[in-house]
């Protein structure tokens, strides 16, 4: 703090430094903080995104395109969008509803609620799958009745979306539970009070205010039921072209060493990553850029 | 319209916020709900407009009961101490909401909807700040849109939360004084609480001072400040000074003998003499002076060791010419002398 500037001349300095004077470091601080950053991220994340899409095209465009052709692959990608596609809606509802449940209102066993809803975060994943098959498996609680109508979960696609599901529902709610308690309800209350029903206040009050963490919640989610591998692995049965997932896909050819296409298969789950992460860049920006234009509007006086 | 409570008792858990709270608003009126924090004033409006509800009592608007009908049905405009206007909504949105959200055989048309937003921007002197969204607003451009939203749905009565409470003193001032033009002007039933006595007296037609869930005085601002029932009111309404003391049958003088009488003074009614008159004076060191502002505060020692404060005017200030640790005779002008059992 050697280089500390009285506190007087914060106000000159543009409003846009973010550390002021006071709290700033020394430039060698400040360089081997970023540096490190950097390093990790570098490390840890960007070199295995580049191995991941290197391998993949490691044989060439012939290669990777005849991989995610092949008949098992594309069964494991439509599985996949098809648990994902389940988990997400049913999540995203009952996020919604259980955040709202424990943000607004007081109720007994409202600690129990929430403790329930991490549940999936403390267990481990094969814990999870495990559950599944030992209520529906052919030895578990419920396997003999379903057996005898014919229904089948383990080992089936049922069962993998309800592992996915299972694993995926704290994040929708985890999201929103501080975003509605930072919120408070007087907005809520303000729209009652100017004559809005129920409905009328959910959609257009409290809804547009959680939209971001809404949007966040879902992409999490889903980023997650996509790339589930524990919970899934158990109750699947790895039967090919019928019960891989996406992420199964790619251990099976690696483990039969088919790397190329592994990381082919890998690299679209990447893929997907990225753009989750482009779209939340796009829409926040989006939302920004329209504030600031509405201001301008109004300086210019072009609405009065 | 008229409001009326009726034997409003409100629990919360453990603490009484209510307690067989009965109030009278007659139509047209605005009326200020005074009281410390946790007096229960806030909880009572809130009891007004139906976004809670009273354990038992009744609420009647017009003499109608409306005890049991919900914030939606009661028609009532809320202004919020924390304004409360929807973040995502510009001024315009935020306005219009009340009137878009009709159901559609009520609705008015979306030209209707323009021109009473517009009247009621003028109204507000935000004319061109119809495309701001809240968070570009000062606290004073905020509150003034909250009220204006209020308005637009045309409320039969107007209820308002502190709604000068965060704002800075000037633009509190400026806001107050537009607050009573605009309720001049619509003549809506108003209730607005607040806990700043000089707003309340300032503002209202009558002021109802609330303490610990009950009323304990309900009259004109000119009433409850020069004839107090209770010694809370009298306290409450500004500064004062108490002495635990009696005062004699004849001559209103405070004696330091304390038959357990309260004997309040205002510092202004407190006369600073050189010397004594003999009668209902008592002695007093100044320890402090303050001359900055209309009045010249004074505060002193007085013979039986308890702190007195007194306000003079600049010129009767000048004229003493009183200074510090200096020995004077204090003649109070009017007591208020509460009866033990009074307390």
């Amino acid at each position: 703090m050697g280089t500390a500037i009285p506190l007087s001349t914060r106000s000159l300095l543009p409003s846009r430094r973010i550390a002021t004077a006071a709290t700033s470091e020394s430039a060698l601080v400040r360089w081997s903080l970023m540096g490190i950053a950097v390093l990790f991220l570098a490390v840890f994340i960007f070199l295995p995104l580049a191995i991941v899409f290197s391998q993949a095209f490691a044989k060439g465009m012939g290669v990777y395109w005849a991989s995610l052709r092949q008949p098992d692959a594309l069964s494991a990608i439509r599985l996949t969008l098809l648990a994902a596609g389940i988990a997400v809606p049913l999540n995203l509802v009952f996020g919604v509803a259980a955040a709202w449940a424990i943000a607004k209102f007081e109720f007994v066993g409202k600690s129990l609620l929430i403790t329930l809803i991490d549940l999936p975060f403390s267990v481990s994943p094969v814990v999870s799958g495990l559950i599944y098959v030992l209520l529906f498996g052919l030895q578990g609680l419920l396997g003999p009745w379903l057996a005898r109508h014919d229904l089948h979960i383990i080992f089936a696609v049922p069962g993998i979306v309800l592992a996915t599901i299972f694993v995926t529902f704290p994040f929708v709610a985890r999201e929103l539970i501080p975003l509605l308690q930072a919120q408070g309800q007087e907005e809520e209350e303000a729209a009652l009070a100017l004559g809005a029903s129920g409905w009328h206040t959910f959609f257009r009050v409290s809804l547009p205010n959680i939209k971001w963490g809404l949007v966040y919640g879902v992409i999490l989610c889903n980023a997650r039921a996509m790339g589930e591998f524990g919970a899934v692995s158990v109750v699947s049965g790895h039967i090919r072209g019928r019960t891989n997932t996406m992420p199964l896909h790619i251990e099976i050819l690696y483990n039969e060493y088919r790397f190329s296409a592994a990381f082919a298969v890998a690299s679209l789950l990447a893929l997907l990553a990225l753009t989750t992460l482009l779209v939340k860049t796009v829409v926040e920006w989006r939302a920004r850029r329209q504030r600031a234009e509405s201001a301008r509007w109004d300086e210019e006086g072009q609405i009065a | 319209m008229s409001i009326e409570a009726k034997n409003i008792t409100k629990k919360f858990g453990n603490f009484t916020a209510l307690d067989h709270v009965d109030l009278k608003i007659p139509s047209g009126e605005l009326v200020a709900l005074l009281g410390p924090s946790g007096s229960g004033k806030t909880t009572l409006l809130r009891i007004i407009a139906g976004l809670e509800f009273a354990d038992s009592g009744t609420i009647l608007f017009n003499g109608e009961d409306t005890t049991h009908r919900t914030a939606r049905d009661r028609r009532v405009g809320f202004v919020f101490q924390h304004y409360a206007l929807f973040r995502h909504m510009t001024v315009f949105e935020n306005i219009a909401f009340g009137l878009k959200v009709r159901p559609r055989n009520v609705r008015p048309s979306k030209e209707q909807i323009q021109a009473k937003v517009h009247e009621l921007l003028r109204l507000i002197q935000l004319k061109n700040l119809a495309g701001r969204y809240p968070s570009q607003l000062s606290g004073g451009q905020r509150q003034r849109v909250a009220l204006a939203r209020a308005l637009a749905v045309e409320p039969s009565v107007l209820l308002l939360d502190e709604p000068f409470g965060s704002l800075d003193a000037k633009v509190r001032l400026e806001l107050r004084r537009w607050l009573r033009q605009l309720h001049d002007e619509v003549h809506i039933t108003s209730v607005f609480v607040t806990h700043d006595q000089e707003e309340a007296l300032e503002v209202s037609d009558r002021v109802a001072v609330m303490n610990e869930g009950r009323i304990e005085q309900v009259g004109s601002p000119d009433e409850v400040y020069h004839h107090p029932i209770t010694p809370f009111v009298y306290n409450f309404l500004g500064n004062v000074n108490l002495f635990h003391g009696r005062i004699d049958e004849e001559t209103p003088a405070i004696h330091e003998a304390a038959t357990g009488d309260l004997v309040y003074v205002r510092p202004h009614l407190l006369e600073i003499q050189r010397q004594p008159n003999g009668g209902s004076d008592f002695r007093a060191v100044i320890k402090h002076i303050n001359s900055a502002g209309p009045l010249v505060k004074i505060e002193a020692l007085s013979e039986w060791g308890a702190p007195v404060q007194v306000e003079l005017s600049q010129e009767k200030f000048r004229e003493l010419q009183l200074a510090k640790e200096e020995t004077v005779f204090i003649i109070p002008k009017e007591l208020k002398v509460f009866q033990k059992k009074a307390v």
